[in-house]
């Protein structure tokens, strides 16, 4: 019975529940070839002066809180460089902060390596903002694997927004 | 006479045949070597007395079928009423309804409160008892006891051991993927008697049985520290394997117990440990700079199959016990992980990736005779029942709401949905609870 239930409603449901996840669709459909920061003001159509500076809020809407890997790759590209230069001022420009750098896979590996994976992806994370000045003291990691799916559908779209590493302000799991 | 046909005879298997030569005097017999066998009729009939002697009997026969070895008739069809379980029964009866084995049985309390449940086993064309014995038990264990009549059953015909007194540890899931809940829980092997045996919002993951059947070892990210746990099934009791410095992960235990081998994660790289549960010390067997995970020992405790991306892709390999000799076995185009000895140490199972599927197979340790099991959108993880026969898997299809665990035949047939109440994923099947 919970099966039938899951395939009719799956795929809606997980979206239709998250209304930032709608935003992250609706920019996707708009803009599918550019590879900017899903979570930036402009895709979300929030207001960049919502947000106090140096607010979590900030950072995550002003700066850009995640950046995205190629498949099984683990590897900065040019637009996550973007992102964590971004966050490497902000941070700079904000010192008290420590981070934890949360390393994801998609859903299209298996569990125990996928849990390496987004380790290994969260470390690559590090070190990219450890080179731009954020000291590695400060910078805690932990990988979630595939175990936390943002976007949830059974296709690319969503794989590729589930490659991530968040930079999350104070610790893990907030 | 009662020999059953051969269908499809698999070469992989050829060198088990001389295992399964039945005992001389049992002329009912299958060979579960032979591929896809024509399930043997069989009739299960009502223990005497009364209700709970219906309902074993019921289990019995739902074990027997679920093996995909054995076709139960149904009682409507059934001729002779059994009135006394010890008396041979009117074989011409059972022969009109082509019921090549016929079971007998009965259950009475004793004086102290226990079940004592017996049974009978008879090959009706010959028209002699096959197999006769007797059990004792708590009348809440009456479950077991089918299951170990069942086992008995199997045992008898096949010539192989049975695996239905069995348990089944594994993550059962729930709520939308964004914000799974996952606990670990305990079930039967035919999903009875299914309960929770953590409950917390931490992420759990990758249950594996101790040998002794008494612990798990799992991962649990309590406290936003990934490690991997011990746990006591009876009382509940936890604690972190081992002081490392980073995530543990992937954990099984040695063929005695002694030992559990994990995989630790420092920066980009995971490397595989071992730590001895009586000395407390820590021993690591693998030195790459690559992730070295899913590490499995052969039943002997010799060897170790565990994955590695050393070269790219995510291949198994093969090391002694103590991480000499690191030789690759699986060559095929994919991805190879999650590789699992067989109990009988004759066979490695696997997920593989290729061409954007997942599948389930099986090879021999030295990476030949490599058999594709089932392929589908997503299939991972397996584990083996303890007689090497039959392999539980999870699996999620495309647009599904979560995973649900499936078990199949090593010969590739038989694939069966094993229920569970939610989604549930990371089958481990425990040894033979006897």
């Amino acid at each position: 019975m919970s099966r039938i239930h899951a395939q009719a409603a799956g795929r809606m449901q997980s979206i239709a529940r998250n209304p930032i996840m709608i935003a992250l669709f609706a920019s996707l459909a708009l803009a599918a070839c550019a590879k900017k920061p899903m979570n930036s003001a402009g895709d979300l159509g929030l207001g960049a002066n919502a947000a106090t500076p140096g607010s979590t809020q900030d950072f995550t809407v002003n700066v850009g809180d995640r950046i995205f890997f190629d498949t099984d790759s683990t590897s900065i590209r040019a637009d996550a460089q973007a992102t964590l230069d971004r966050q490497a001022q902000w941070l700079a420009k904000y010192p008290n902060y420590a981070i934890t750098v949360e390393g994801h896979a998609d859903e299209r590996g298996t569990r125990e390596y996928n849990l390496a994976l987004g380790a290994r992806r969260a470390a690559s994370t590090k070190d990219y903002l450890a080179s731009r000045g954020i000291p590695a003291s400060k910078i805690k990691t932990i990988s979630y694997g595939k175990e936390k799916p943002v976007a949830v559908c059974d296709d690319i779209s969503c794989w590729s927004q589930n490659r991530r590493a968040v930079t999350v302000l104070g610790g893990a799991g907030m | 006479m009662l020999k059953r046909n051969p269908f499809r005879f698999l070469i992989a298997l050829a060198a088990m045949v001389t295992l399964v030569i039945a005992p001389a005097y049992a002329r009912v017999e299958i060979n579960i070597n032979k591929g896809n066998v024509e399930p043997l009729p069989i009739a299960v009939t009502d223990f005497l007395q009364g209700e709970l002697g219906q309902k074993i009997s019921d289990v019995v026969a739902a074990d027997l079928k679920r093996s995909g070895l054995f076709a139960p008739i149904a009682k409507s069809a059934f001729i002779e009423k059994i009135t006394n379980p010890d008396a041979a029964p009117r074989f011409e009866d059972w022969k009109v309804i082509n019921a090549q084995a016929l079971v007998t049985g009965r259950v009475t309390q004793e004086g102290d409160g226990r079940l004592k449940a017996e049974f009978r086993l008879w090959d009706s064309f010959a028209g002699q008892q096959m197999a006769g014995q007797q059990f004792f038990t708590q009348p809440e264990n009456w479950r077991r006891v089918a299951h170990i009549i069942a086992d008995a059953i199997y045992e008898q015909i096949t010539g192989e051991k049975g695996y239905f007194d069995t348990r089944i540890v594994y993550v059962a899931e729930s709520g939308p993927k964004t914000a799974r809940k996952r606990q670990l829980a305990i079930m039967d092997q035919d999903g009875a008697n299914a309960r929770g045996i953590t409950n917390s919002n931490d992420i759990v993951l990758t249950p594996r049985f101790s040998p002794n059947k008494q612990e798990i070892t799992y991962m649990s990210f309590e406290g936003n520290e990934p490690r991997v746990y011990l746990l006591q099934l009876e009382t509940g009791q936890r604690e972190v394997v081992g002081n490392f410095p980073g995530m543990t992960f992937a954990p099984r235990f040695s063929p005695d117990g002694q030992r559990v081998i994990m995989s630790l994660q420092q920066d980009g790289n995971a490397n595989i440990y071992t730590m001895d549960l009586r000395s407390r010390t820590t021993t690591r067997l693998t030195s790459t700079a690559a992730i070295d995970t899913s590490p499995s020992y052969s039943p002997d405790g010799s060897q170790i199959v565990f994955e590695s991306d050393r070269g790219g892709r995510q291949q198994l390999y093969v090391m002694g016990a103590s991480g000499g000799g690191q030789n690759r076995i699986s060559f095929g185009d994919g991805a190879y992980s999650t590789p699992v000895w067989s109990p009988r140490g004759d066979l490695i199972a696997f997920t593989k990736q290729s061409g954007g599927k997942f599948s389930i197979g099986v090879m021999k340790p030295d990476g030949s005779g490599e058999r594709i099991l089932t392929t589908g959108f997503h299939n991972e993880g397996p584990t083996w029942a303890p007689n090497g026969r039959v392999l539980m898997f999870f699996r999620q299809n495309a647009g599904a709401g979560g995973p649900q665990l499936y078990s199949i035949d090593l010969t590739g047939y038989n694939e069966q949905v094993v229920q569970t109440k939610g989604f549930a994923s990371d089958p481990a099947w425990s040894p033979l609870l006897e």
